[in-house]
């Protein structure tokens, strides 16, 4: 039954693959251009390259994109983990579907939704107990764990689900603490499952522009939010070289993480 | 309370704080700030900051005074562009589920049917994008369809036109901008049902006689309708109400209502209007979160079972 594609899916296939690829492949070439013009191809040049290196807004943002992201990818794992626990090994306690409801409704919300929401929350939190002191690096970090962890939890759920359970049984019976259990059992079985849950976190978190626009105070802007007031007003060959260093950071990362995958197996 | 720590310490002896920790997160951070904007689009614009006024207030004779406010709601009822802007976003949103279903669909199936080694680098390829910037794939498309874009300048050199053609700024950029970003969570879920199928049924098929065609309408395509259901919904809600699309491929005239949202927030200020509007969105959304949810749990009870 393999490797027969019909005439029909093979013309589907290729066009599909060519409509995802295609807009990335002129960012790439563009990048190199030599004109400001960026849809006219004068010659080869790095100088767009050069002046990113330059551009002190935009390194500053994504200093601040990475702080955020790499705490907030963190936290998510750590609580999402705890929700995937409580979903998969604690059977029906009270409020398991109300539970379930919410650790997968963020990743759905339209973000404008998400990010009004959390921004009325700090605002109206500020003015009852103080707390969170004006908006920033902290509001977005707060918002991203939240966006995260709803993928965490799928992630480290589909995990748990597989894995078997007699080996914590067993462990159990032989007077295992729950925590031995956890740490000498679970953790490492489901370690490749935080572990791209972590990875997944970080991406969507350095991704995000609406809800970190929502919550984001003056001088913390993200690096999306820099991006994106830059586009607004037509292409400029910087980006191109940007969006090509981030789409070859990210193709050289998910084909090293491939390569893992398929050789562990 | 009591029972879930009862529950718990029956079936992994584990601490309340498994539990309580992620659950509290959630609500202080997820369900709590719907309740506030629920309060806030019935509160009275005001201006200072916040640009809202409280719902309750004491009087110096120590009566609590609650004032529940519709007028954000009949303003937004009278207003024919915020109707049209629900509108607009619920058919743009349609128009990109269908779409992304029409080319997502025969993409999974082709993976599905590839050999395995085929399988993981098509796999890989079609999540690729997915990680990279969202924003920036958006932005590649002005470069394209603009009227110095490269297809009007291809166009153009080849002869065939001598004006730009407007692919950009109207409702088919943003369409197209939602097929090319969705389209990968349309081709998971729909991947994980089809490769799931045991093709044994439709060589069964083909032998009791069956066309190619029959055979797909009636063995393939409900085995793969839960995917389907998924792939369009994870699509279909957060697209009503997508921002960056229409922002940076509509144009003015492409008014979705998550920019719309973005605008009263930001532009005008207008708080109180803002949380009425995504509160209306909410309530367009619930019914296909609501299945999208149930579907989930069936997911996972399934593999429970399994």
């Amino acid at each position: 039954m393999q490797n027969k594609l019909s005439p029909f899916l093979k013309t589907v296939m290729i066009f599909g693959y060519a409509f995802l690829y295609l807009p990335i492949l002129t960012l790439i070439i563009f990048s190199f251009n030599s004109s400001r013009q960026v849809t006219v191809w004068q010659g080869f040049s790095t100088r767009w390259y050069t002046a990113l290196l330059q551009d002190e807004t935009l390194l500053k943002s994504l200093l601040i994109s990475l702080q955020v992201a790499t705490s907030a990818a963190t936290l998510a794992v750590i609580l999402g983990t705890l929700a995937a626990i409580s979903l998969v090994r604690f059977g029906r306690f009270k409020g398991r579907g109300f539970f379930g409801i919410l650790t997968t409704a963020p990743m759905i919300m339209p973000e404008v939704i998400t990010g009004l929401s959390l921004l009325l929350l700090f605002v109206g939190l500020e003015q009852i107990i103080g707390w969170p002191h004006g908006r920033g690096i902290f509001t977005i970090t707060l918002a991203h764990t939240t966006l995260c962890m709803a993928y965490v939890t799928i992630v480290v759920r589909g995990r748990l689900v597989d894995m078997d359970v007699s080996l914590e049984e067993a462990a159990l019976d032989l007077g295992a603490r729950p925590i031995k259990v956890f740490t000498a059992i679970i953790l490492p079985i489901i370690f490749p499952a935080l572990l791209s849950g972590w990875l997944l976190a970080f991406a969507l978190s350095l991704d995000d522009l609406v809800i970190a626009s929502f919550v984001a105070g003056p001088g913390s802007s993200t690096l999306p939010m820099v991006i994106f007031s830059s586009i607004r007003f037509g292409i400029t060959p910087q980006i191109n070289a940007l969006a090509t260093l981030i789409i070859s950071t990210v193709a050289i990362g998910v084909m090293i993480a491939g390569w893992l995958m398929h050789r562990n197996k | 309370m009591k029972s879930i720590l009862r529950k718990l310490k029956l079936n992994f002896s584990s601490p309340f704080w498994v539990t309580a920790i992620p659950f509290g997160w959630l609500l202080l951070f997820f369900l709590i700030p719907f309740l506030i904007v629920l309060k806030i689009s019935f509160s009275d614009l005001r201006f200072g900051l916040p640009p809202y006024a409280p719902l309750m207030e004491w009087t110096s004779e120590g009566l609590l005074i609650i004032k529940i406010n519709l007028t954000n709601y009949t303003f937004i009822g009278t207003d024919s562009l915020y109707l049209f802007a629900y509108l607009d976003s619920l058919t743009i949103a349609l128009l990109g589920t269908i779409g992304c279903l029409c080319i997502g669909y025969p993409m999974a199936y082709g993976i599905a049917k590839a050999s395995p080694s085929k399988r993981t680098i098509l796999l890989m390829l079609v999540i690729l994008p997915f990680w990279t910037s969202f924003l920036l794939r958006v932005y590649a498309w002005i470069g394209i369809l603009s009227p110095q874009g490269y297809i009007n300048t291809l166009l153009i050199n080849l002869g065939l036109i001598s004006t730009p053609l407007s692919l950009i700024d109207n409702t088919f950029a943003t369409v197209l901008g939602i097929i090319y970003c969705y389209l990968p969570f349309m081709i998971l879920p729909l991947y994980a049902f089809l490769e799931k199928i045991d093709y044994a049924l439709l060589e069964a098929a083909y032998d009791l006689g069956a066309r190619p065609f029959q055979a797909f309408i009636r063995i393939i395509w409900p085995l793969s309708r839960p995917g389907v259901i998924a792939g369009s919904l994870l699509v279909f809600i957060p697209a009503v109400g997508e921002f960056v699309i229409p922002e940076l491929l509509g144009g003015s005239q492409t008014l979705m209502i998550g920019k719309v949202i973005w605008n009263e927030f930001f532009t005008n200020r207008t708080w109180p209007v803002a949380a009425a509007l995504a509160v209306i969105m909410l309530v367009f959304l619930i019914l296909p979160i609501a299945i999208f949810q149930r579907y989930q749990e069936q997911q996972v009870r399934f593999l429970d079972a399994e």
